[in-house]
């Protein structure tokens, strides 16, 4: 039972700092928040070739992972992956492919809402 | 009289001088907050998922698959925007934001078209991210390549 306190206890504060991170730029700098996603990702993959993402991943599982630099770190992931499969087209392929399924997921489940729901009235 | 005047306006300057940082502390225990509480809830789903015995990586897809199908149903139902209201990049850094950003610009631009509408305007923010985020990969990927 401590254990598991503990467990989320990590995912909660992690999660939650990267995300002040995030709220301090929108707030004291002028980026709007695509700039923000775009830099989260990039940074993400950049941290996880330096070998810095991992360790945070292993240290808090989903307070890593569900933020967006998380997103950066799969890509980066599934470059290395593809990599020691395929080699060199690996380079190409890898980084797509990491972000098929939460890509395919946004386009499948963005469109089904833009069929089920109407924008409000403003 | 002329004192108390003074110190009201001494007192206006310093409210000035602590609102906009005060304000930046509320946003970012907000953000802080909501943040952290859908990472919990990516935690709780992966370890749903792990009892399915799924590998790791098929763990880790259908957690970020049913973030995303949430990001995009509460994005439908208009929830998603009141928690943004609140939480800000509590609820736009988490992958469910990234499903939001698809999916508010999908139902609002339904209007001008299945094409130029839903089709172009989805990828308005998921468009950068996919671009920069793959440019990236290739480069982190080169350097892998010939140093491994």
């Amino acid at each position: 039972m401590k254990e598991l306190v503990l467990e989320y206890l990590k995912v909660f504060v992690v999660g939650g700092l990267i995300c002040v991170i995030g709220q301090i730029l929108l707030d004291k700098t002028k980026l709007t928040s695509a700039r923000i996603l775009v830099l989260f990702v990039v940074a993400g993959c950049f941290l996880g070739a330096i070998g810095i993402y991992e360790k945070l991943a292993d240290f808090a599982g989903a307070g890593a992972t569900v933020p967006l630099p998380g997103f950066g770190y799969n890509l980066y992931k599934g470059v290395c992956a593809e990599i020691d499969q395929n080699g060199f087209l690996g380079v190409f392929t890898g980084g797509i492919k990491a972000a098929a399924a939460g890509v395919a997921a946004a386009i499948i489940f963005g469109f089904l809402a833009s069929l089920l729901f109407n924008a409000k009235e403003k | 009289m002329n004192q108390s005047e003074l110190a009201k306006e001494r007192y206006l300057e310093l409210v000035k001088k602590a609102t906009p940082n005060s304000k930046i502390l509320k946003n970012c225990v907000k953000a802080f907050i909501i943040g952290g509480l859908i990472c919990c809830l990516g935690q709780f789903i992966h370890a749903v998922l792990e009892r399915f015995g799924l590998s790791k990586t098929e763990v880790s897809s259908y957690t970020s698959i049913i973030l995303v199908f949430l990001g995009a149903f509460f994005t439908g139902i208009g929830w998603y925007d009141k928690l943004g209201n609140f939480a800000g990049a509590g609820s736009i850094v988490p992958i469910t934001g990234f499903a939001n950003s698809v999916t508010a610009p999908a139902v609002e631009f339904k209007k001008e078209g299945f094409i130029l509408g839903v089709g172009a305007k989805m990828f308005i923010v998921a468009g950068p991210v996919i671009v920069y985020g793959t440019l990236a990969s290739v480069l982190v990927g080169l350097f892998y390549f010939f140093t491994r």
